[in-house]
């Protein structure tokens, strides 16, 4: 090993977390090798130059995310994070699993609410959360899905087992990275991919639009889906253009829509067209004017009703967020013996339930060794990390968490695993999570091999968030028998309007060099019988 | 296709083509402007700007204002820097409509802006950098764009800043006090070899403004832009094919060509400022045109709501 891992083990020891990369002892775990010989190769002037050059086009391609109204390029770090067949199928299981559960569970919320009478959950907590909507009780979503899309963050705990952290399905972003990040990593270190099968990332657009086209409003026959997008200064602006252009629909902005009729349109240079699926890249809350707030205008006034009359298929689904609440994550294992008669694949992670006066006591007394954070929070908001802050912080927490105990979990820390990350002039242990996306069409829940890995640039921090100075890392999942690497999409899904013709490359070059071989006999012929 | 797309799409042809057109006049009217005493030199720089579509921002304008006003200012249309920030922003807004090359090949021109020294040296060379960026643009454009709908818009809007383009160079000619020559007015539109393997050796000033106004062959002639933006705009409304026109903006660029065409170049020359001002008035109006036509939607965006 080069030395740029010099020191590397000493320092991952000290942060007593699971590495990755290597197992205790300086030795690279065996999903690793490929990676680890091509490292090996180079010097910190290669590594460098490959990083920067990484960097480099990821502003001249725009893979940005916004910034403080600042574009900024997502930091992508050279050493991928390997995940062998063996794990990642437990993790494609669970993930599966879990959003089976949490569809269930909406489904079951926004109607006959079983899961309050038959007593696994209280009725409080689903009608108390912010993300539940009145608005959208009692009717069926066009399509029969909900959690169309999803992000279910996982991290591995300091033993190496993997735990669910929590939940997303509203509006999970990061999947372009994901299929950014492997683009550039073919680029930036070809060496590594070598002799391993890593499974292919770059049918998610197509996984998703077939899902979204399925569960388009019944009676239409070749759906028209967009995505909609609040617009260019949101910081996942980046990501809305590239599926939107992955998948070659539309992506529109509330004024290119009207609704009428509980239907909506989009108005284009022809005239205004029907839309059927509308993949909303929006916070309910400026979904619709006439529903949530009225100072919107990132949204069309209309869509609600259009989606409640079945008029129009919104994924995901108004009212998702009260499945992300995380005092409803802390049920979600009883959800899945509930819903599903299953035992949860992946575990949570230890929870405390502050509105329980027993175990808000039990923290109060413990507040700087615990991570508490609020319920409906995401991106990292709000959290506070106890062994971190400073007392005045624990104070106003405390205050805080008293005043409103609904509003608040607690969470042992935990020492996220690690892999490692260039720093300078050397790798050093960094933190990591993962968020695995999952794509549901009513009949499937599809699980895209690898997900975003999140890093925490920072030494010896623990928040990994883009908007907190974190970077991303390329997810390979490797294929655990070389007979299966490529996946097929299901032939009938997506129907094909105009197909688009393929060159026979090999045989057209050899018409051409014919071509000219003729043309030369031909000038021979000529000159031939010129004499 | 999206009105707001499409709209974006014109304003990206328009913005790269400003950018092109502006780093040619201003390429050769420092030539120019450098051989004048400060005192001349100061108020070409005001006129030259004049002629841009522009005002002096202070009494105190002079080369290094101008160069700023044209070419770095990041602030504004008129400027090459303002232009191309300008039409990246608009290819941002449409991204998952033009191609990666296009996208890109902005994005890097954009990120490139600022690496250029703002003197009258450095200043030469940025107006050659930017002719070969936008001619990348351009052939991007052309060569990774399907030529449907969003092309057309791209075009259109490129067809109609070309002319109103060469319009300002031409009326360059008379504002600037010193008169520039009619070579240097064929070297501004890349024209210049161009005219002389047309015309051979029969040269003059006469035939020189004949090229840059009316030949049907030279892209950056005023006519053959003209025809150009017709033509886009034929093929995006069809459906007037028997009689009339019910576009206005083909009723107006067809009568702005026609007018140009079926005028003796004598009578052109002697009111040519006139003449300039005219096209220029033409595509103001043809963009508006435009604008009404496919983009606007400004008066729809009442809420048409239903509660129930």
């Amino acid at each position: 090993m080069s030395d740029l891992f010099q020191d590397y083990s000493e320092a991952a020891g000290r942060t007593g977390a699971y590495d990755e990369m290597f197992a205790p002892g300086q030795k690279a775990r065996q999903s690793y090798g490929q990676v680890a010989g091509a490292l090996r190769e180079l010097s910190l002037a290669d590594v460098s130059a490959r990083a920067d050059s990484m960097a480099r086009t990821f502003l001249d391609r725009g893979v940005t995310f916004d910034f403080a109204g600042e574009e900024r390029p997502f930091p992508l770090d050279i050493v991928p994070r390997v995940i062998p067949a063996n794990e990642w199928d437990v993790l494609e299981r669970g993930v599966a699993q879990r959003v089976r559960a949490l569809e269930a569970f909406l489904n079951d919320v926004y109607d006959k609410m079983t899961v309050v009478s038959d007593g696994v959950i209280p009725r409080q907590l689903v009608t108390t959360s912010a993300h539940f909507h009145r608005a959208v009780h009692g009717f069926e979503p066009a399509g029969g899905v909900r959690v169309h899309i999803s992000g279910i963050d996982v991290v591995r705990d300091a033993a190496g087992t993997f735990r669910v952290l929590e939940d997303n399905v509203r509006v999970p972003s990061g999947v372009s990275y994901v299929l950014e990040n492997r683009r550039a990593m073919a680029k930036g270190l070809p060496e590594a991919f070598g002799q391993q099968l890593i499974r292919p990332v770059e049918e998610y657009p197509r996984r998703l639009l077939s899902a979204l086209r399925k569960t388009a409003p019944s009676g239409v026959d070749d759906p028209t889906v967009v995505v909609l997008t609040p617009g260019v200064f949101n910081s996942a602006y980046f990501e809305h253009t590239l599926l939107a252009g992955l998948m070659g629909v539309e992506l529109v902005e509330g004024r290119d829509l009207v609704c009428r009729g509980n239907r909506v349109y989009m108005r284009t240079t022809a005239g205004e067209q029907r839309v059927d699926v509308i993949y909303k890249r929006i916070d309910d809350d400026f979904l619709d004017p006439l529903q949530f707030r009225s100072d919107s205008m990132l949204g069309c006034p209309g869509l609600v009703n259009a989606a409640r009359a079945g008029g129009v298929t919104i994924a995901n689904a108004v009212g998702n967020g009260v499945a992300d609440d995380k005092l409803v994550y802390s049920y979600v294992p009883d959800l899945i013996r509930y819903y599903l008669g299953e035992e949860p694949v992946i575990a949570n992670v230890d929870t405390f339930r502050l509105e329980e006066k027993e175990a808000r006591e039990h923290v109060l007394d413990r507040l700087d060794e615990l991570v508490v954070k609020p319920v409906d929070g995401s991106g990292g908001k709000g959290l506070v990390i106890g062994p971190d802050a400073s007392k005045e912080e624990l104070e106003a927490l405390r205050k805080r968490v008293i005043a409103d105990p609904r509003g608040w979990i607690a969470q042992p820390v935990l020492q996220l695993s690690t892999v490692p990350t260039l720093s300078g002039d050397k790798f050093g242990p960094r933190h990591v999570d993962l968020r695995p996306f999952a794509v549901n069409d009513g009949d499937d829940v599809w699980v895209l091999p690898g997900g975003l890995t999140r890093v925490a640039l920072k030494e010896g921090s623990l928040i990994v968030n883009s908007s907190q100075g974190g970077g991303s890392k390329d997810t390979w999942v490797l294929a655990g028998s070389p007979q299966v690497p490529v996946e097929r999409l299901p032939q009938e899904s997506v129907t094909v309007r105009e197909r688009v013709s393929v060159w026979p490359v090999e045989s057209n070059w050899r018409d051409r060099q014919s071509e000219q071989q003729q043309q030369q006999i031909s000038d021979t012929q000529e000159v031939t019988s010129n004499a | 296709m999206l009105s707001r797309i499409a709209e974006s799409l014109f304003w990206i042809g328009r913005y790269v083509e400003r950018a092109d057109g502006t780093a040619r006049i201003l390429d050769v009217h420092l030539e120019r402007l450098n051989h004048l005493p400060t005192e001349e030199r100061r108020s070409v720089a005001r006129e030259l700007l004049g002629v841009m579509g522009a005002r002096p921002q202070s009494d105190d304008f002079g080369l290094e204002e101008l160069l700023h006003a044209l070419a770095y200012d990041k602030h504004s249309a008129t400027s090459i820097a303002g232009s191309l920030g300008a039409a990246r922003e608009n290819a941002r807004r449409a991204r998952e409509t033009v191609s990666s090359g296009l996208w890109e090949s902005l994005n890097t021109t954009y990120y490139g802006l600022n690496q250029h020294r703002k003197d009258v040296v450095g200043t030469y060379r940025f107006c050659h950098w930017v002719l070969e960026r936008t001619a990348m643009v351009s052939g991007l454009a052309d060569t990774t764009v399907s030529h449907d709908d969003s092309w057309l818009f791209l075009a259109l809007g490129r067809s109609l800043e070309r002319a109103d383009m060469t319009a300002r160079m031409l009326s360059t000619r008379d504002v600037l006090s010193a008169g520039m020559s009619w070579v240097n007015m064929l070297r501004c539109a890349g024209a210049y070899e161009s005219f002389l393997r047309t015309r051979r050796a029969a040269f003059g000033d006469q035939h020189a403004a004949e090229f840059l106004l009316l030949d049907r062959l030279f892209p950056r002639s005023i006519v053959y832009a003209l025809s150009d933006a017709d033509e886009c705009l034929a093929k995006l409304d069809p459906s007037a094919q028997r009689v009339g026109f019910i576009n206005d903006g083909r009723r107006i660029v067809g009568q702005a060509r026609t007018f140009l065409e079926f005028h003796r170049t004598d009578d052109l020359m002697s009111e040519l400022p006139e003449h300039m001002e005219r096209v220029q008035k033409a595509v103001a109006q043809t963009s508006d045109a435009i604008s009404r036509k496919y983009f606007n939607q400004a008066d729809e965006l009442a809420w048409v709501g239903e509660v129930s």
